[in-house]
């Protein structure tokens, strides 16, 4: 018995002395180097990952500073740059306000990298051509209103095609996405129905599917069912042999994604920023007969006072790299780079990134 | 009237129904072995255990990053898991029937029977939320996944000794603690390391734990203070994708998993056996 | 008997009396040390309670039971109920139980009772390895071989040529991911677990039962149904409950199969989701801190649940083995 109460002493003090070598922030780890190890941890958005994942390795040949990038998701992004667990998030939906006043290294920079596509990938057995959808069609097929291949709604759409009489199963993110949330705000803004009764986020409640995770989750879902339907970046289709169904834009044409026509949707807004802006933008349902309706900028999530004066230096470097070097390979993936433009606005936003308060 | 007859062909139904059982339940173990041999033989190359991952949709690349980050993994763990695990099974052999050490018996087998994302969960609160994700936490959660396996294996393994071997020691002047390590722990030395290796094959292959403590890392890294990659957080990430190249990988990390599974249970079934003889079964 | 010599005799005469002075400090220390190494796991175990309770009381006080007992989880509206997935773990669990209960208890009694010797190490080797794999490398299988499988002819077998889609419980589209899918997994997992304690029981049940049936008559399989089983009941059925320990808890293999959809179904067909599941999709990006702790909560609750599940397990083993040790 005296040893146990021995024994448990020696314990009490061994934890009471590990709990205040505990300092809060990613920032404790500054010689990151020893050993081997990334230079900079990020983690968030599937949508870009194939983009980024590409920029990091390039990045590290180039100059050989390593960046580990995990994609768990702009909602996982978001969570852990605000909780500091890592030295930048990514996210294609942007934080809200309440969402920066939460984070808890201070201010919050988005930081647009390149645009991309939400596309509507399907596996229909028997169907080779590539489909032709409406705004409506689609709120209502992932409402669960069309519930079969063959339904004349779709089937009018596109007269030359045999359907079968197959169910369909719609296939959406199970987890934070902002995949979900460019998705959702381009129904938010064409459907009334979806406006009511779903409305848009990084996450929503779904009337019918099941959930995959991540984009590279709801294209193997896709890839594997018979019968599927769901949303990706338009990466994650071509990549993977997946068809994605032209969609009616505002001017009433279909439209393909791709890089042409991404670009396109973001002309008007990069033509006409606001001085001050802070990059959260939205280019759903944009205007021009060539636009793709559901494109996007993605982001990357940086604090504006960085506290690690190495990693934040490596984290300027990187961005400065990827405004000139990153946007001249975002096209060889199909992601859109950002309008001159934006890219001098954008690099003179970086250059507010203050190491001021670094140890 | 339930003549003999008809009892014995109940009986005899019976039988066959539990040769049937027997089929059916060594049936998903061949099947599944099957086919991960199958389909990860093919993808095994030396490239696989060399290479780090290729960007997203390029072929080739390999898990060297995954292997190394597992092996870190299973090293933090043994550190933390072996010393208390042993400390603990000697204890709880030695003080066996006091209320204490069947306090903790029984919270070691709760312990085991832990959902390991409870652990996860428990390790991110702990370490992730205050210093970010390291292979260092991803090594504490399965470290305490260890203490209790290691725990009881050992206690298990110390009790099997005769204690006529204990009192002979003492009675020739060894000192208690010297008796305890010298003499009992060596002899139950060759079941407690097969205990070891067991639960080293247990947690190489968890993957909740890591979630969101290691989360992975695509480029090579031995730093524990830095996310660490994983062979089953691989296999995760690459079984839920559409790319048939992340999909052979997938096969091959797994194949690899089992293949270090089975030599470990195979050892250890034969170490177990041929010092205990078949009464342990 | 030789004598020793006396010069060694000497010798060590005056090693003991050293030792017997020096040792106490040194077997004190001794038992400190594994005193203390003792004292984790009970520690350990607070300590998870501890955390995961203490950041699932937010939750918990503003909440309470709508928890569980609610399905509407809609995160940006702050709302949580889980039901769905407290009700998927049950009936997954459930349903692998139902399958896997009969097959580990007759390779048990196979094992135990008509098993050639020759065979039966080979056998329950070849059954306890299927505890051994991984379990993402289940879940890894159950995409590519088993979800196929279900979908293309086990489903429409069910529902189609047996009829049984007139029951609400084999209807539906057979999309694959799904509740059957997710039992059947766990059922292979929970397998082994059932399978090898109670073949530990019913090889411990004495032969003088076996032989007193027998001799008063009874066919071989009434002796094991009548005399065998009996006296193994408890723990037989300590076995059944670590399987569905095992079950309850079951992550990777689970969240890759099952669908991940929140939404209570009597269809086994129907994708759903688990408590586990839940938590490792939604855990690293909870975005607000309600969700984080609402997320602790689902964690506390599965915590509770296996924890009582496994007391119990280990009692009823422990009971059998200790009324055996008599």
């Amino acid at each position: 018995m005296r040893a146990i109460k021995l024994a448990a002493l020696i314990f009490f003090v061994a934890a009471c002395s590990k709990g205040d070598g505990n300092n809060s922030g990613a920032a404790s780890s500054t010689a990151s180097s020893v050993g081997g190890g990334a230079d900079l941890t990020g983690a968030g958005a599937t949508f870009p990952y194939p983009i980024y994942s590409k920029w990091f390795s390039d990045y590290a040949t180039a100059t050989g500073v390593k960046i580990n990038y995990q994609s768990i998701g702009s909602g996982g992004g978001v969570r852990q740059i605000s909780e500091e667990t890592v030295d930048f998030g990514a996210s294609d939906g942007p934080m809200s306000d309440d969402e920066l006043a939460k984070a808890k290294g201070g201010p919050i920079l988005h930081i647009p990298t390149v645009l991309g596509a939400d596309v509507i990938t399907y596996n229909v057995p028997g169907v080779t051509a590539v489909l032709k959808l409406t705004p409506s069609v689609i709120a209502d097929i992932f409402m669960g209103r069309i519930k079969k291949w063959n339904d004349t709604r779709i089937g009018s759409l596109n007269s030359g095609v045999t359907l079968p009489n197959q169910d369909i199963l719609v296939v959406h993110r199970s987890d934070g996405s902002g995949t979900t949330y460019i998705f959702t705000d381009y129904l938010d803004k064409v459907s009334p129905a979806w406006h009511t009764s779903v409305g848009k986020g990084k996450e929503v409640k779904w009337p019918v599917g099941l959930g995959g995770k991540g984009n590279e989750g709801v294209s193997g879902q896709v890839k594997q069912t018979p019968g599927a339907v769901g949303y990706v970046e338009l990466a994650y289709a071509k990549q993977n042999n997946l068809p994605a169904a032209l969609v009616r834009n505002k001017s009433g044409q279909y439209i393909a994604a791709s890089v042409p026509a991404v670009t396109a949707a973001a002309a008007g807004v990069a033509q006409s920023l606001p001085a001050n802006t802070d990059y959260r933008l939205s280019i759903v349902d944009a205007p021009g007969a060539q636009s793709y309706p559901i494109s996007s900028f993605t982001w990357l999530l940086v604090y504006q006072h960085q506290k690690d004066a190495v990693k934040g230096k490596k984290l300027i470097d990187f961005l400065n790299w990827a405004m000139t070097e990153g946007e001249k390979t975002a096209p060889t993936l199909d992601y859109a780079p950002l309008p001159a433009e934006m890219v001098t606005s954008v690099k003179a936003k970086i250059a507010t990134i203050d190491l001021a308060g670094a140890k | 009237m339930r003549t003999a007859r008809s009892r014995h062909a109940v009986s005899g139904l019976m039988i066959g129904l539990t040769y049937l059982a027997a089929i059916l339940a060594t049936l998903p173990l061949i099947l599944i072995l099957g086919h991960i041999v199958a389909k990860g033989a093919s993808s095994l190359s030396l490239a696989f255990f060399t290479h780090m991952p290729k960007p997203v949709g390029e072929v080739g690349g390999g898990m060297a990053n995954a292997i190394v980050g597992t092996l870190i993994l299973i090293g933090v763990a043994s550190l933390i898991g072996l010393p208390i695990g042993i400390g603990a099974g000697l204890y709880l052999a030695e003080k066996r029937g006091t209320p204490f050490a069947n306090t903790v018996r029984f919270l070691a087998d709760v312990l085991n029977g832990l959902p390991s994302i409870v652990i996860g969960i428990f390790a991110w609160e702990l370490l992730v939320r205050r210093a970010g994700f390291s292979a260092f936490a991803g090594g504490v959660a399965l470290g305490s996944m260890m203490i209790p396996l290691v725990t009881r294996t050992t206690e298990e393994m110390l009790l099997v000794v005769p204690t006529s071997l204990r009192e002979a020691a003492l009675a020739l002047g060894y000192a208690r603690w010297r008796t305890s390590i010298s003499i009992v722990l060596r002899t139950a030395m060759a079941g407690i390391a097969t205990g070891v290796l067991v639960a080293v094959a247990r947690i190489a292959g968890e993957t909740a734990p890591l979630l969101f403590t290691a989360l992975g890392n695509q480029f090579w890294s031995t730093s524990l203070r830095q996310p660490i990659a994983a062979i089953p957080l691989q296999i995760f990430a690459y079984s839920l994708s559409a790319y048939d190249e992340w999909h052979r990988l997938a096969w091959a990390g797994a194949l690899v998993l089992i293949t270090m599974v089975l030599i470990i249970s195979i050892a250890a079934r034969f170490v177990t056996r041929s010092r205990f003889g078949a009464a342990v079964d | 008997m030789t004598s020793l010599p006396a010069e060694w005799l000497e010798k060590e005469k005056d090693r003991r009396i050293l030792r017997v002075e020096g040792s106490a400090v040194s077997d004190r220390i001794y038992e400190v040390l594994t005193a203390a190494c003792a004292l984790v796991v009970p520690a350990l175990v607070i300590a998870i309670a501890l955390a995961i309770f203490v950041a699932a009381w937010p939750a918990f006080s503003k909440l309470g039971l709508s928890i569980v007992t609610t399905s509407d989880w809609d995160v940006r509206a702050g709302h949580f109920g889980a039901a769905p997935a407290v009700y998927g773990t049950l009936v997954s669990s459930a349903v692998a139980l139902i399958i896997a209960t009969p097959l580990a208890l007759g390779v048990a009694v196979f094992l135990s009772e008509f098993s050639p010797t020759w065979l039966r190490q080979p056998i329950g080797f070849l059954v306890d390895l299927l505890a051994a794999i991984p379990s993402v490398v289940y879940g890894l299988w159950g995409i590519f071989v088993l979800i196929p499988l279900l979908r293309e002819h086990v489903m429409p077998f069910l529902r189609d040529t047996l009829h049984l889609g007139a029951t609400p419980f084999f209807r539906g589209a057979a999309y694959g991911p799904s509740m059957l899918a997710a039992g059947v997994i766990l059922a292979i997992m929970a397998l082994p677990y059932i399978s090898s304690v109670s073949r530990e029981v019913l090889l411990a049940v004495p032969r003088s039962q076996r032989e007193a049936a027998l001799a008063l008559g009874a066919t071989r399989w009434e002796m094991i149904r009548d005399a065998v089983i009996p006296f193994a009941k408890s723990g037989i059925i300590g076995g059944i409950m670590l399987g569905l320990g095992r079950a309850l808890g079951e992550t990777m293999a689970v969240t890759l199969v099952i669908g991940n959809r929140l939404e209570i179904s009597p269809s086994l067909f129907a994708p759903g989701y688990t408590m586990a599941s839940l938590i490792a999709n939604e855990f690293s990006e909870a975005t607000s801190d309600l969700h984080l702790s609402a997320l602790m909560a689902v964690g506390a609750i599965l915590f509770l649940i296996t924890l009582i599940v496994n007391a119990i397990a280990r009692w009823l083993v422990w009971s059998v083995s200790r009324s055996q040790a008599r």
